[in-house]
């Protein structure tokens, strides 16, 4: 009897706090069943289907008569009777890998130099001046500008023929003869960084702000009264303490890069030269009715973002907390 | 009191009225790339058509490009839209999209006969009409005769006179101080433009057709390989570096201000560079592109558009009829004499009206009867990618990434590959 009399009330007492939990639980859920409905209809099911698509052999005019064939459209091999084997599929498509070369050659120059250039914009604008505001409202417009519009803006602007860049540049001396910015294999991708980088620098610089803004003034004006050189001050202050605000900038910015599609698409011609990841397996699940090849290639994109970003955590997590030191 | 009845008997008058008109007008959606000043002809063209059958017709402009075109096309397809009930297609493309539209023999039975046999033929798709002719194309080249003759020259019969015209008066032009002047334009961006135009660099030095109608892959030959050099050789001396992202409208805004001696195009440019804001007005003429050289002969691409009626439309009588009259003798007599496009009816050919007005269009017959069609018959569905890999290599060899050998040897492989057991 007394064992269970003394179970009784500590019974009560974690049934009560159970409840307690399970109803935050369950209030918890309501909260965010809608959210999750969302992603799972707009992110989970298109990708499961875009994984399923790259293992049929499905094609545009025949959306729902595709059969599975697994692994055939990532590699898939036959040794004919001479005893030569032929390989198939995108991993050892020359075009595919020319892409990946090109879209991570440009998600590392365009996220280095948007990183150095926002964080020089940031400190600018943090510091005190007139019409502080104004700049930094002026500054945002290049982000707002839809992309498409900007790309046929810089498309213009960088014309051989009629482009203001090419007749200033002709005016100043800098350039003898008009230059195909777009056209030319050696300065497409040239041109296309130079636009990317004009259009995202206020968002680096944004993001940097909001880092510059949360550090408290009495760090700076302590150094001050030490005699900390300034560079000094930003490397050992203010780089170590916006670096969170940094790592998820570089990260938002890496994960758009990887996926570039509207600039590279409008700004050049189609050639090999600055074809992108997006682009290519637009192509063939469009234009070339291999719908089955390009859904492998979209989900081949998104297994290197997922790889970059797992990464990219566990790299910075050591980093930020300074564990393994 | 009366006059509150009387209001009341006519709003409900009207409103009867305007129930029973929007019972029987129909609002067709019709999709097209736009050039120039399509959007605006074709409103006049439609215009008849509208008036007598009391539908409305709602016209959505697409991107200049045939291939952006073909893309979103095809993905509405894809989809079953019903928003679409009429596309205006490329010449190349019934094979690829025959399934997805509607059949139009039986509907145009009386008429398929009055259009050039070769175009019924493109758009016949396994017995099916896929799409009625509604204009022809068949580029030319371009000229300045004043320049010509301040210079005492002769239009040219070969690729190479036309360079080396187009070189010399490029010269003496920008030293008379005219530095913007270049010798020839064309369209070399990556895209289906730049098949027709090196097709016809190819066929006219007797390299073939790339795959043949009986689908043998032809384009590794010393012939295609002696014509993508040629073209080579223009890039940079008589044509801008630029021209390897130029597009048709690019190089009409070159040839427009009065910047280029020779430029080849589609005939649209024609009625434009006859226009009020034209730098080149009343001083340019067309010949039939060049030839080869010894054993070539002149080439040139057969394109043209056609009318397609949508599987999935909701308006389909409709559609069908909207079709038949832009295949009709109205609407392409308009269409020639508005855009100088060239009719697909053989007996506009010799519509006095059309030879005073358009007088390019007469001589324009022979060109496109002769016109080298581009092998989407013979690759089938296949044909995008058969085409993009051309145009890949040619891109490539003019912008320097390998020679025309090298590239063509390859591209050889890859469309035999891309073939396998047949097309």
């Amino acid at each position: 009897m007394t064992p269970s009399a003394s179970l009784a009330p500590s019974d009560r007492a974690s049934g009560r706090e159970l409840s307690l939990q399970q109803q935050r639980v369950r209030s918890a859920f309501w909260f965010l069943a809608p959210m999750v409905i969302a992603l799972i209809a707009a992110a989970a099911w298109p990708l499961l289907r875009t994984i399923y698509f790259s293992m049929t052999n499905t094609t545009l005019s025949s959306l729902y008569e595709g059969q599975w064939i697994g692994f055939d459209n990532y590699l898939s091999w036959r040794t004919l009777s001479s005893g030569k084997t032929i390989w198939r599929g995108t991993l050892v498509d020359p075009a595919w890998w020319n892409a990946v070369w090109n879209t991570v050659r440009f998600a590392f120059v365009s996220v280095a130099l948007e990183t150095v250039l926002g964080l020089l914009v940031a400190l600018v604008l943090n510091a005190e001046f007139k019409g502080r505001g104004l700049v930094r409202a002026a500054i945002l417009i290049p982000w707002a500008i839809p992309t498409i519009v900007s790309a046929k803006m810089w498309s213009w602007m960088l014309n051989d023929q009629f482009g203001i860049i090419n007749d200033l540049m002709l005016r100043m001396g800098v350039i003898g003869q008009k230059i195909a910015w777009t056209a030319s294999d050696a300065t497409s991708m040239y041109a296309v960084l130079l636009v990317d980088i004009w259009k995202t620098t206020p968002f680096m610089a944004l993001l940097c702000l909001a880092g510059l803004q949360m550090i408290p003034k009495d760090i700076y004006e302590a150094a001050k009264i030490d005699g900390v050189h300034p560079v000094r001050v930003f490397f050992r202050i203010t780089l170590p303490l916006i670096r969170p605000a940094l790592m998820v900038a570089v990260i938002f910015r890496t994960l758009d890069a990887l996926r570039i599609f509207d600039l590279v698409y409008v700004l050049t011609p189609n050639s090999k030269a600055t074809k992108t990841m997006s682009v290519i397996s637009r192509e063939n699940l469009i234009d070339f009715d291999k719908f089955a090849y390009g859904s492998a290639q979209s989900t081949l994109l998104f297994a290197i973002i997922a790889v970059f970003v797992a990464v990219y955590i566990w790299l910075g997590k050591v980093n930020l907390t300074g564990e393994g030191r | 009191m009366t006059f509150r009845i009387k209001s009341l008997i006519a709003g409900s008058a009207l409103f009867a009225v305007l129930a029973a008109t929007a019972v029987k007008a129909e609002e067709i959606t019709y999709v097209s790339g736009a050039v120039g000043n399509d959007l605006e002809i074709f409103k006049q063209i439609v215009k008849p058509w509208e008036e007598k059958t009391g539908n409305k017709v709602t016209l959505v402009p697409m991107p200049a490009s045939t291939t952006d075109q073909f893309g979103q096309y095809r993905l509405w397809l894809a989809a079953g839209n019903s928003d679409i009930d009429v596309y205006q297609t490329d010449v190349i493309w019934a094979p690829q999209l025959a399934d997805q539209f509607v059949d139009l023999k039986d509907a145009a039975k009386d008429v398929i006969k009055d259009h050039f046999p070769s175009i019924i033929e493109s758009q016949t798709v396994n017995g099916k009409l896929a799409a009625l002719p509604y204009f022809t194309d068949a580029p030319a080249l371009y000229y300045r005769k004043d320049l010509l003759e301040k210079y005492g020259k002769q239009p040219p019969k070969t690729w190479d006179e036309m360079a080396a015209i187009a070189k010399e008066i490029q010269d003496k032009e920008r030293e008379g101080g005219n530095k913007d002047m270049w010798g020839f334009v064309f369209q070399g961006n990556a895209y289906e433009g730049l098949t027709c135009d090196a097709l016809e660099w190819v066929k006219s030095h007797g390299g073939g057709q790339i795959v043949e109608p009986d689908g043998t892959v032809s384009i590794n030959n010393e012939k295609a390989v002696k014509a993508l050099e040629t073209a080579k050789s223009w890039v940079g001396s008589i044509s801008p570096d630029g021209s390897l992202a130029y597009q048709e409208e690019d190089t009409r805004g070159i040839w427009q201000k009065g910047n280029a001696v020779f430029m080849r195009n589609w005939p649209y440019a024609y009625a434009l560079g006859n226009g009020e804001d034209s730098a080149v007005k009343g001083k340019f003429e067309t010949v039939a592109l060049p030839s080869g050289g010894e054993g070539g002969q002149s080439a040139a691409t057969l394109g043209g558009w056609n009318v397609a009626v949508s599987k999935y439309s909701k308006h389909q009588e409709a559609a069908i009829s909207l079709a038949l009259y832009l295949s009709g003798p109205e609407a392409q007599k308009m269409n020639a004499l508005l855009a100088s496009h060239l009719p697909t009816l053989q007996a506009l050919y010799d519509d006095p009206e059309i030879k005073e007005k358009q007088p390019i269009i007469p001589q324009w017959k022979e060109v496109f009867l002769n016109a080298v069609p581009r092998p989407s018959a013979p690759t089938k569905g296949k044909y995008n990618e058969v085409s993009s890999k051309f145009w890949s290599a040619v891109h490539d060899t003019l912008s320097g990434k390998g020679t025309a050998a090298e590239n063509l040897e390859v591209l050889q492989a890859d469309l035999e590959e891309l073939k396998g057991s047949g097309w």
